[in-house]
């Protein structure tokens, strides 16, 4: 026989915490979530990045207090003193922040109601298309066959039609609106996260604990949401956070073609729209300002982004730029 | 044999299950074929012959062991048992019911009744969810319990393993390998189960560990009168556990016996080799014997071997080993309990190494994928291919 | 492998033919019969030009009928009548493809050639002063809408830069077969723009392709070989990283014509992507629906090139 003597096998009611079981009492619990926090309290880029949107999520909260405070609405129209004898926008000052816009309102309180806008659109959008493109990737993944390729060809078809021909010609049939966008840029971007999790779904789902599960009785649903879902939920997060910036960037790219948010609601994208007719003529503020908004944000967005990629998933397993 | 901690590991039953030979599963013909997608333009279906027609009766109350190599069948065996893949043809009948053709839905509640333990103790836990999660899984798909509940009894479980139940909140990555597999087996006890499938419970842990194991499954075997179907390649681990054992090859059964039958009078000559590669801790002993050495991989089971299967590397082959397929029944006035596919079983005392096989290289397997001979071997070559060594080192 | 052929060019049929019916749904089958004729009329139609269109299109049979027609004109290349302006859909875009072309190529040449080349010296030269700009400026560019890069070149070029201003004009289109000269000076703040923010995911992407690949046991090899640095890099490592670069070249190209709709309608280069704006503003219906199919056409063939050579190059993908 090859099996030795244990020395401390005597009883085998409880096993006495020998060797191995106290050596995992020493470890402390740390699970991945945990280590993910770790290396992103230490990424000082990471730090600034969500500092900065945490202020711009803060400026946006508070927008109707400095309109409050300067005395100028969003929409309110100052001709008198907002627009100069030409009739264009005057600069920065101590009465306009950082001047006005062609139809003599504040710069200033506008880009702050903008705020409110971009982030609305960047992190409702996002939650539609996270939550539609994974439940579209768990459902192609693990379920495969005929649904998986009914979802893979749906996917086909919505990366062919170009995404902005889509939503114009939407926007066009009813109206734009602030929520039409949402849910056109929500649901015309499923596609992003559902080859995604379709694809870390089908790598894990021939792992034993999957065929454990089903030895349980566990129906589909139950294994694709208990099981499946916590393992691909790291991948999920990372490129939800990657989504919200290009949700903002769609957002203002269809307001400055003119189907985004209708005026005179302030948003930087028919802001920025607006200040392209004006800027050659010396009116540089109201270009530079709204832009600068949305470079900034996205930037944030994105630095952001690729951090929490780092900490979650730092050996770099998948080359999605 | 030398015995290792607590050798009383098959008891006998107690007065609840003094029917010993009641039946708890019963497996005709079972056979399931993987298909393999055709590469040519025509499609040629291809099929893996996983399994191909094993019948076993697995009684109450025991361990019965399935040995045999990788490839052999016996992992598709328990899946199919378990009902985690449908059967290609056959019938499987667990407690006088038969559950072949049964959906899935409807084998919901008879999943309380078989489990399975797993052999990758990384692989069979989510490794995203904490470990009292994994072990109340039980409870929360069948509605047994929820709540507070729940984590009880899901600690009550892990106590009853051997496990801290402080380490409720615990990953897996957070545990040893021999207290995952006691992980496994708390889920699998979960619902007091009738049979556990144990899928080489004990392969991937240290030699020190698969004891605590194993002594733990038969502590509970005791404790809630389970049934184990106990595979494993590793003979010596099965002899301990089983009290009957049957050994697979290319998805057929070549032998059933009562453990220490197998050991003392295998009829088989796949078993004889099997047991020649078991390690004999006496020195003496071990040089003494004369080790069979099969050649060759085991064929592809796309294409098994005509007539026995064994034949291509049997030291015993002869020409009717190559047509006709023996059956599994008893042989040389062995009991029913004791069957074996051989035309030519071992006789008590018979050394393997002595025989050569009566047919020649181009009367074996009329197709094969892979493995035996290179092709030029001779008729002659068959001898010195099938090598016997001395352990003393001499060739 | 032909069975891996068959079925995916299968495949890409397939999605065309979805594709096809969506747009079809989106135009044909929103208003009523009436109010498509109106529409593909155009605003300056009579009553009995609606009529006339009315039959042309089919529009009282029934719908399946209506896209048969539709789809059997494409098939044989016709994609269409545009009545607002009077010609055939077939040769407005005609018209505009060589400007959309011109403005494709040329940024994807500076795109791929920019992008590859920061992109390898960021890897080779990992975390030097070199590679952490490049990877900023990539960040940068990346997060940057093209739209407010093509208005900030065009202020700095074309306004601020008082001599150099009348250099880069900012408007408009000229083709190159009337004059190079002025066709290259319209087209290069439209390339510039279009090309750097899509270098940007290049740069990222060949860094990290190459980063893996310089890790490889076989670059250590070759190295030991005593092979120079250089040559390491240009004939192994090169060719291995550039794997991923190529398809999400050929996937680039192939959603081009998606792509170019902002910088062509910011610049006025009156490309494919300029004129499906005026379409969809004109509510000229023939065009947009001609655009968007060749649209559509384009990114299932690119992916469906791209496949391919992936099976090329890779036999385990052919194991479909």
């Amino acid at each position: 026989m090859s099996m030795p003597e244990l020395a401390s096998a005597g009883e085998s009611e409880v096993l006495d915490e020998t060797g191995e079981a106290a050596a995992s009492r020493k470890i402390e619990g740390r699970s991945p979530w945990r280590l993910a926090y770790e290396r992103l309290r230490v990424d000082r880029a990471a730090k600034i990045a969500l500092g900065t949107i945490l202020v711009i999520v803060l400026l946006a909260i508070l927008a109707p207090v400095f309109a409050k405070i300067t005395g100028h609405g969003p929409n309110q129209q100052f001709i008198d003193t907002g627009s100069n004898a030409e009739g264009g926008p005057v600069p920065p000052s101590g009465t306009f922040w950082l001047g006005t816009d062609n139809n003599a309102r504040d710069l200033f309180i506008r880009i702050l109601y903008g705020a409110r806008v971009s982030l609305l659109v960047g992190v409702l959008a996002t939650l539609i298309s996270t939550a539609l493109g994974v439940v579209l990737g768990l459902a192609a993944g693990f379920i495969g066959g005929f649904v998986d390729t009914v979802i893979a060809r749906l996917i086909d078809v919505m990366l062919s039609i170009p995404f902005l021909i889509l939503a114009i010609s939407i926007a066009y049939v009813s109206g734009p609106s602030v929520w039409l966008v949402i849910v056109i840029v929500g649901v015309l971007s499923f596609t992003y996260l559902a080859r995604i999790v379709r694809g870390q779904v089908i790598s894990i789902k021939g792992r034993e604990f999957i065929e454990a599960a089903r030895a349980l009785g566990a129906g589909p649903w139950r294994i694709m949401f208990v099981d499946l879902l916590p393992n691909v939920l790291a991948q999920v997060i990372v490129y939800a956070t990657l989504l919200i910036p290009l949700a903002i960037v769609a957002e203002a790219t269809l307001s400055f073609l003119g189907v985004g948010v209708p005026p005179p609601t302030a948003d930087w994208g028919s802001m920025i729209s607006d200040a392209s007719g004006w800027f050659q003529y010396g009116y540089w503020w109201f270009l530079l300002f709204p832009s600068m908004a949305l470079l900034i944000t996205t930037l944030a967005f994105n630095i952001f982004g690729d951090s929490v990629r780092d900490a979650l998933d730092p050996r770099g397993a998948g080359i999605y730029v | 044999m030398t015995s290792a901690a607590k050798s009383d590991s098959n008891p006998v039953p107690t007065a609840a299950e003094a029917d010993g030979d009641d039946v708890l599963l019963r497996v005709e013909n079972l056979v399931k074929y993987f298909p393999i997608k055709g590469t040519g333009l025509f499609r040629e279906k291809e099929f893996v012959h996983a399994v191909d027609g094993v019948s076993l009766t697995i009684p109450r109350g025991q361990t019965f062991g399935i040995v045999g190599e990788t490839g052999c069948g016996k992992s598709t065996l328990a899946r199919c048992v378990a009902r985690l893949y449908d059967v290609t043809s056959g019938r499987i009948v667990f407690d006088g019911r038969d559950i072949t053709k049964v959906s899935q839905r409807s084998m919901r509640p008879l999943r309380r009744e078989i489990q399975m333990i797993f052999q990758d103790p990384i692989g069979s836990l989510n490794p995203r969810r904490r470990v009292g999660s994994i072990i109340g899984d039980p409870f929360a798909i069948h509605g047994l319990a929820s709540g507070a509940e729940r984590k009880r009894r899901v600690q009550e479980l892990m106590e009853r393993v051997g496990l801290n139940p402080e380490h409720y909140n615990r990953f897996p990555a957070e545990f040893s390998g021999g207290q995952r597999q006691r992980i496994g087996v708390a889920r699998a006890l979960a619902f007091q189960p009738k049979l556990i499938i144990c899928d080489e419970p004990v392969s991937a842990l240290d030699v020190s560990i698969q004891a605590q194991v194993i002594n733990l499954l038969a502590d509970l075997q005791a404790e809630f009168g389970l049934t184990y179907i106990f595979i494993a390649h590793d003979l010596s681990v099965v002899r301990h556990v089983s009290k009957s054992i049957a050994v697979m090859y290319l998805g057929k059964v070549t032998e059933i016996a009562p453990a220490e039958d197998l050991f003392t009078v295998p009829r088989h000559p796949y078993t004889g080799a099997l047991l020649s590669a078991v390690p004999v801790p006496n020195p003496d002993e071990s040089d003494q014997r004369k080790q069979i050495i099969l050649v060759g991989d085991v064929p592809s089971p796309i294409a098994p071997p005509s007539g026995c299967r064994f034949h291509p590397r049997c030291p015993k082959a002869a020409p009717v080993c190559v047509t006709d397929d023996p059956p599994l029944e008893p042989r040389l006035g062995d009991g029913p309990e004791h069957p074996a596919a051989c035309h030519l079983p071992m006789a008590a005392g018979e050394n393997l190494a002595d025989f050569h096989p009566e047919i020649s290289k181009e009367e074996r397997v009329v197709e094969v994928e892979g493995s035996l001979l290179p092709d030029d071997a001779q008729p002659a070559d068959i001898a010195d291919a099938l090598p016997v060594r001395q352990e003393g080192g001499k060739p | 492998m032909i069975r891996f052929l068959v079925r995916r060019i299968g495949q890409s049929i397939l999605v065309l033919v979805a594709s096809s019916l969506v747009v079809f749904g989106l135009y044909f089958v929103g208003p009523g019969p009436n109010q498509v004729a109106r529409t593909f009329a155009g605003r300056l139609a009579t009553a009995a030009r609606i009529a006339q269109i009315k039959h042309e299109l089919h529009l009282d049979q029934p719908l399946y009928v209506q896209y048969g027609h539709w789809a059997w004109g494409l098939l044989q290349g016709n994609f269409g009548y545009d009545y607002y302006k009077q010609q055939p859909v077939g040769s407005v875009i005609a018209a505009a493809a060589p400007a959309t072309i011109s403005l494709v190529l040329g940024a994807a040449v500076i795109w791929i050639v920019y992008g590859v080349f920061t992109g390898v010296i960021s890897a080779v030269r990992s975390r030097s002063l070199m590679d952490r700009s490049f990877t900023a400026s990539a960040l940068f560019f990346y997060s940057m809408p093209t739209f407010v890069l093509g208005l900030s070149l065009i202020w700095i070029f074309a306004y601020k830069l008082s001599p150099v201003t009348t250099f880069f004009p900012f408007h408009g289109y000229v083709s190159f077969t009337s004059n190079p000269a002025q066709w290259f000076q319209h087209l290069i703040l439209p390339w510039l723009t279009l090309a750097l923010v899509t270098a940007a995911t290049y740069t990222r992407l060949t860094r990290a392709s190459m980063l893996e690949v310089l890790g490889e046991d076989y670059i250590r090899t070759a190295r030991s070989k005593g092979m120079k640095e250089n040559r390491v890099i240009t004939r192994h490592a090169l060719r291995a990283a550039l794997t991923p670069v190529v398809t999400l070249a050929g996937l680039d190209i192939g959603t081009a014509l998606g792509g170019v709709i902002v910088v062509e309608t910011l610049f006025g280069v009156t490309g494919l992507g300029w004129t499906v704006i005026q379409a969809i503003n004109q509510q000229d219906r023939p065009v947009i629906l001609g655009i968007t199919i060749l649209a559509a056409t384009f990114v299932v063939v690119a992916n469906l090139i791209v496949d391919i050579l992936y099976a090329v190059l890779d036999p385990r993908v052919r194991l479909y």
